[in-house]
């Protein structure tokens, strides 16, 4: 691969147009150092430690998100399949329809596609509904009203007409489901303007960001991890107020390092921080371990920040790789951060492959964290 | 009544097989004649004192529905009113289609020639808290929802004081209470569902007009949106706006049952004669009542036809005669039959409506000319970039072509 980029790496140097990306970069960096929306400033940034830290599932920070928000805002409700009397399909719901009713907190037939466009509907009409898909794959009998009736109309009424909703539910690889419940959306979303992407991977980034999504004027896509939601993470205090959210695109960088950046989200994060340990235990080097949280807006800030210091980039994620998040990424390095960098910037991503059945082969599908310590050590030449 | 009709027949058996008897009577097809209707007295003097109208017998057909009454109360004013609205979409749409041809508008532009008749009809029966939404043939509900025909003429012509600001396009109109406008054929109809949700779940007691062409009736997600709307009660009025081509394939070379107001199954019916619009603000007005009642939601069929072509692009002429058009034109069109209803019910004068034609095309005319005068968003980021996002929460920037074009949002 390496051999195909440096040619056109060169050549991008030599053009006119690197100059310019040059002499943009300083507008770029004073408009990223404003403040964002939504701003937990300071409890996003640390990582939950201290007096009143709780242990709290990734499922139960959801849950208390979606209780916390219905109780804040009546109108703020809840539809999608078997999130009332079942409890929800992941149980991410539970208990959510004895608390507020059978009026906030709907189950709906199983159909994606009018369900969607109905909550769509309702958030036209001023409500601000939280549509929950049993998982994403089954969005996409719904996609066009994610993309075309939630996320365009701002922009295609020209600014009067918003859409406050949220559409949330699992997605990304789960184990042992096959290729049709196995799909990372990540990429699609990400590329659709008017759309604002988030994908949590602790219990801090679930609760902080689901709940943010919920109070986010826009149509808002929170991608969450099946195998995510029974994990244990610590819950600081602060995070544990009502009033905690996290804003959009604002990165985490969970592992500090000086020699390796890993940009990651979603259940690779957690992977790439057992990756980062065994890469210091084994071969010495400290990788550092960005979590992205958000897909779109993305925190080209923290990447470019990290690169300046660690001059390597991997980026870890589940998706296909066509066109992915990782490409997304890359090609950015390319335009921001090609001069910080040592080496090609490389990525780990799902294989481009339908999801097997068979365990060893979606094993082969997908990164581990002997994977991502193996090719981290092979591009840093270990 | 429905729920008798329901008790008589199982739901599972096909519709042709059902109660036959209960159907019998209402087995003749609808009139589309636009003058219909008929009086049995004098109209008053004044011009806002109310009479009434007796429809034609031939106005409805229902399903599992009482019919609504076919008597409806009118003022000369209305009346009145009514025939200026219908003159006025008809001129403004014409005045679109020269547009056009003049490569003024770029594009999709999807006209209502035929069809003033519904939209000024819904808007007599409703009021402006309750919504509406539709496809793309939206320019008339547009401008009955309260855009001005500047505004809209201004969003053909792609301008910055467009309806939608230059955004939108032929397609994409709003305004309070009014959703669309969407492109999508069938998308509207589950959005829909969800603005009449809202209804219920505010507690207001408005009804949502969902209105979709007979094209788009065979949509999956039409049926999904039914289901929800009947299971939870909603107040929303369906609509198929049947103008006998979705597209350029007729309704009975794309649909398996014709009668669109029976497609609801387990939703009550009313089809209506769409040219006559009397009948049309009867039969909403029914359907409001009927939501307001708490009886959920009604299925309407607006019987109804296009003179011009699906688009701009389109003759009209491959998959229908010319013949047809002009039978249409001649003897069912919606102006010319109001116009002889109030003629024969002496509400006005022969003189008074060249007069109301005239203000129509003169009004038209002026706005169209604003509307040209109206300038043109200006090329810069500023207004490109404007409204992806709700203004304060966008994202620090947003990309443009090239890294050197991305718009920082400066604040």
């Amino acid at each position: 691969m390496s051999r195909f980029l440096r040619p056109a790496a060169r050549l991008a140097a030599s053009t006119r147009a690197a100059t310019s990306i040059k002499a943009n970069a300083p507008s770029f960096s004073q408009a990223i150092a404003r403040p964002v929306y939504f701003g937990g400033s300071s409890q996003s940034r640390s990582y939950a430690e201290g007096a009143g830290v709780k242990e709290y599932t990734v499922r139960d920070a959801l849950n208390e998100a979606l209780a916390e928000e219905l109780e804040a805002n009546p109108k703020v409700f809840i539809l999608g399949e078997e999130v009332a009397q079942y409890n929800g399909a992941y149980k991410v719901t539970k208990g959510l329809l004895d608390r507020f009713g059978e009026k906030r907190v709907i189950d709906t037939p199983i159909t994606e596609m009018g369900f969607a466009g109905l909550a769509t509907g309702a958030a036209l009409s001023g409500l601000h509904p939280v549509c929950e898909f049993m998982t994403f794959n089954f969005a996409m009998q719904a996609i066009d009203h994610v993309v075309n009736s939630a996320a365009k109309t701002l922009y295609m009424s020209g600014g009067i007409q918003p859409c406050n909703i949220t559409f949330r539910g699992p997605n990304g690889f789960a184990a042992g489901v096959a290729a049709q419940h196995s799909q990372d959306y990540s990429a699609w979303y990400g590329s659709i303007p008017g759309l604002k992407v988030v994908s949590p991977w602790s219990a801090e980034d679930a609760k902080g960001l689901l709940k943010a999504a919920i109070r986010d004027p826009n149509p808002v896509v929170v991608l969450e991890n099946e195998l995510m939601y029974g994990q244990s993470f610590p819950m600081s205090e602060a995070a544990q107020k009502d009033d905690f959210v996290l804003p959009f695109g604002k990165a985490k960088v969970e592992r500090a390092g000086k020699d390796l950046t890993i940009v990651t989200m979603s259940r690779c994060v957690g992977q790439s921080l057992v990756a980062a340990e065994n890469l210091k235990k084994n071969y010495g080097v400290e990788a550092e371990v960005i979590n992205l949280r958000s897909i779109k807006p993305l925190d080209l800030e923290s990447i470019v920040q990290s690169i300046k210091k660690t001059h390597r980039l991997l980026v870890v994620e589940s998706g296909y790789p066509a066109f992915g998040v990782g490409a997304e990424i890359l090609a950015l390095s390319m335009e921001y951060a090609f001069d910080y960098l040592d080496g090609p910037a490389q990525r780990v991503t799902g294989a481009e492959v339908p999801t097997p059945y068979a365990q060893k082969l979606e094993e082969m599908s997908f990164p581990n964290e002997q994977l991502i310590e193996n090719f981290a050590a092979k591009m840093l030449r270990l | 009544m429905f729920s008798r009709a329901a008790l008589r027949a199982p739901r599972a058996l096909p519709l042709r097989t059902r109660a036959p008897a209960a159907f019998a009577l209402a087995a003749r097809s609808v009139t589309t004649d636009a003058a219909s209707a008929s009086l049995s007295q004098s109209v008053p003097k004044s011009d806002d004192e109310p009479f009434q109208v007796t429809l034609s017998d031939e106005s409805f057909e229902t399903y599992e529905l009482d019919p609504p009454p076919y008597t409806i109360e009118v003022t000369k004013k209305e009346l009145k009113q009514m025939y200026y609205e219908m003159v006025a979409i008809r001129q403004m749409e014409m005045a679109a289609d020269r547009l056009y041809k003049e490569k003024k508008i770029r594009g999709f532009c999807h006209l209502s020639t035929g069809q003033e008749a519904v939209a000024v009809g819904i808007e007599h029966a409703i009021t402006k808290e309750d919504d509406i939404i539709t496809a793309y043939r939206c320019h008339g509900f547009a401008m009955m929802r309260g855009g001005s025909v500047r505004s809209i003429i201004g969003e053909l012509l792609g301008r910055r004081e467009g309806i939608s600001y230059g955004k939108g396009g032929s397609m994409h109109m709003f305004a309070k209470n009014f959703y669309g406008g969407n492109g999508i054929v069938g998308a509207q109809v589950p959005v829909g569902a969800g603005l009449a949700f809202a209804h219920k779940y505010s507690g207001r007691k408005n009804a949502s007009v969902i209105l979709y062409g007979d094209g788009a009736s065979n949509q999956g997600q039409v049926f999904e949106a039914f289901n929800m709307a009947k299971l939870w009660n909603l107040p929303a009025l369906f609509g198929c706006e049947n103008n006998k081509y979705g597209m350029g394939t007729s309704a009975a070379r794309s649909s398996a049952l014709t009668d669109y107001y029976k497609r609801g199954q387990y939703i009550p019916g009313l089809k209506v004669n769409g040219m006559d619009v009397l009948a049309v603000k009867a039969a909403v007005k029914y359907g409001k009542e009927w939501t307001a009642a708490d009886k959920g939601p009604m299925v309407l069929e607006y019987v109804t036809y296009r003179y011009g072509g699906h688009s701009m692009s389109d003759p009209g002429t491959t998959y229908r005669t010319r013949e047809e058009i002009q039978r249409m034109r001649s003897t069912n069109d919606a102006i010319a039959g109001l116009k002889q209803k109030i003629l024969d019910w002496e509400v006005s004068t022969e003189e008074e409506l060249k007069s109301i034609d005239k203000a129509a095309r003169s009004h038209v005319a002026e706005e169209v000319a604003a509307a040209e005068a109206m300038s043109i968003p200006d090329a810069k980021a500023e207004i490109l970039f404007e409204d992806i996002y709700v203004p304060g929460s966008e994202p620090q920037y947003i990309r443009g072509r090239t890294v050197d074009e991305n718009h920082y949002f400066s604040k």
